[in-house]
């Protein structure tokens, strides 16, 4: 059993931001119950933000959307922030990105607006200090369940985070992401859409359009889903019995106008879905602002998954 | 009754069983049979199992199996599938329901639609014995039916903004009792003090796929005693 570093809380928020919300790898075994999955909406960025703290994989970090956040550390810390740039600074000098660094006791940790990428994660050595609720301490707002309160509540201004005690040094892996590891966000995302569900009720037409137009993510986007605007997708069966849908599922409403669902979308949904994004292409959709052009490609299941199986086989040799 | 499964992929962890077309009761001891031995042949590989109305969709690990070999295995499973008792499967909840315009708003909408009185708005809701055919839209949600076919009626053309934890509603020829507060578009009949989503409890949830309810009409007194919260609707704008 971890301990935490003391009964002092080892870093106080300043300031909360939009949105900054404690993600373990999800709540399983829990969907049967209505209760969504939770964890990070980009699960690679999570994974490396762990790795460079030395935490094992599942160890909860802070998930921070937009910025705006501000933390002083209450003890000297080791910590790394992956995902989106978003002018991340300790007192006013920048921070590298994907690799570990020291946050000294005293010291204003400070994000300000996204420069690449939507949601950066900030992972502290030991890992964050909360009570699991249903297995798992994943922050969903909606649900009102995890977070450091159980009560799935975001940062607010005033909070106090405590730390496990690090005793976390036998399993060190990389204290830096390799360059071609980090993603680059300024790219157009491409996304792999491996077909299934209802894809055969789907016109020719749309289908092709699918596959061969670029989509803008819209402003309606958030932890449960992004839609996507662009050609207008016809589908010959308008609505379903309503079903388990997976991570990652591509439903398509009467209006045509995709909506890619996350970490927090409902348990069962009645449209008709195209297929699901691999895990991986979820994740880099989570890091797409509003407004940004995408592309979906179709990608055979065999290939997603010797992808995922690579990706989840490097953090688990660490 | 036979089946006529399909499957259809849910990315490269997931499955959906598709068992029937439409939505029934007798559905139900099917889906709770498949569940049970997907539980029994995936073991510690088994992630969630979300059944609803037709569908199971099953969620493996995929670092312990492919997606064809959960395919295979669902497959195998479903050669020999006998559906369960259904006189023994899911508890049997009553949930005591004042049935009051003040907190059910919409019972002389239902009742006009019906060309019913109130009150037999109310012996019809409450004399059904329902059965929950999928919990979702918020954690305890449970979707049951069928309702008496009289009562059929369309949600709200406007949703609410916050229904109250408790709201015994109904859409179609389903009802539910809404576990927390949230936004809804069904039409409101009443309020029970059962706890539907208690932190305290196994798993939360009061309600379960497949379980049976019977909403009992109570007194407003009955009610207030078993802590029910009596404050009333505002009227839709």
């Amino acid at each position: 059993m971890r301990q935490p570093v003391s009964s002092q809380p080892c870093i106080k928020v300043l300031r909360a931001g939009p949105l900054a919300l404690l993600q373990d790898s999800g709540r399983f075994g829990v969907r049967h119950l209505g209760v969504t999955q939770g964890g990070p909406a980009d699960l690679y960025s999570w994974a490396w933000a762990n790795h460079l703290t030395a935490n094992p994989w599942g160890s909860a970090n802070l998930e921070i959307t937009f910025g705006g956040l501000q933390l002083i550390a209450r003890r000297d810390l080791q910590i790394a922030i992956t995902g989106a740039d978003l002018g991340a600074t300790v007192d006013q000098k920048p921070v590298p990105l994907w690799q570990r660094v020291s946050w000294k006791e005293g010291e204003t940790l400070a994000f300000s607006a996204p420069v690449n990428g939507l949601r950066a994660y900030l992972a502290v050595c030991g890992g964050f200090v909360a009570e699991p609720v249903l297995g798992s301490v994943a922050a969903v707002t909606r649900e009102e369940l995890g977070g450091f309160c159980g009560k799935g509540a975001k940062l607010a201004t005033g909070d106090q985070l405590s730390v496990y005690s690090n005793d976390q040094q036998g399993r060190e892996g990389l204290k830096q992401a390799p360059r071609e590891a980090i993603p680059d966000f300024s790219q157009p995302a491409v996304l792999d859409l491996l077909p299934g569900a209802q894809i055969a009720y789907f016109t020719g037409r749309s289908l092709f359009d699918a596959f061969n137009s670029w989509w803008q993510v819209d402003d309606r986007a958030d932890r449960m889903g992004v839609r996507l605007t662009g050609p207008r997708l016809s589908c010959k069966i308008s609505t379903l019995v309503s079903e388990g849908i997976n991570l990652g599922g591509v439903q398509v409403p009467p209006d045509g106008q995709p909506i890619v669902l996350l970490n927090d979308r409902q348990t069962i949904g009645g449209y008709p879905r195209l297929g699901s994004l691999s895990p991986l292409s979820a994740a880099r959709l989570a890091q797409c602002l509003p407004r940004e052009q995408i592309r979906l490609v179709a990608k055979g299941s065999e290939a997603a998954l010797t992808e995922y199986r690579s990706f989840r086989a490097f953090f688990k040799k660490a | 009754m036979s089946l006529e499964p399909s499957l259809e992929s849910a990315g490269l962890d997931g499955w959906i069983v598709r068992l029937f077309e439409v939505i029934d009761e007798h559905n139900l001891p099917w889906l709770s049979a498949l569940s049970h031995r997907c539980e029994q042949e995936f073991g510690d590989a088994l992630v969630d199992l979300v059944p609803s109305y037709t569908t199971l969709l099953v969620v493996f690990n995929p670092l312990m199996v492919s997606s064809p070999q959960a395919r295979a295995m669902i497959c195998r499973i479903l050669a020999d599938l006998e559906p369960e008792d259904s006189t023994h499967t899911g508890e049997v909840h009553k949930l005591p329901t004042w049935y009051d315009l003040s907190v059910g708003p919409e019972l002389p909408r239902v009742a006009a639609q019906a060309g019913m009185a109130v009150s037999d708005v109310i012996e019809a809701h409450s004399q059904q014995v329902y059965r929950v055919f999928a919990l979702g839209f918020a954690p305890g949600f449970a979707f049951m039916g069928l309702t008496d076919p009289r009562l059929e009626c369309a949600r709200l053309d406007t949703p609410r903004r916050l229904v109250p934890p408790g709201s015994v509603a109904m859409a179609g020829r389903q009802t539910a009792a809404y576990p927390t507060a949230t936004p809804g578009g069904w039409n409101l009949l009443g309020r029970t003090s059962a706890r539907l989503f208690d932190r305290n409890r196994e798993g939360f949830s009061l309600l379960r796929v497949g379980d049976q309810v019977r909403f009992v009409p109570v007194s407003r007194n009955e009610f207030e005693r078993e802590g029910g919260n009596t404050t009333p609707m505002e009227p839709l704008a």
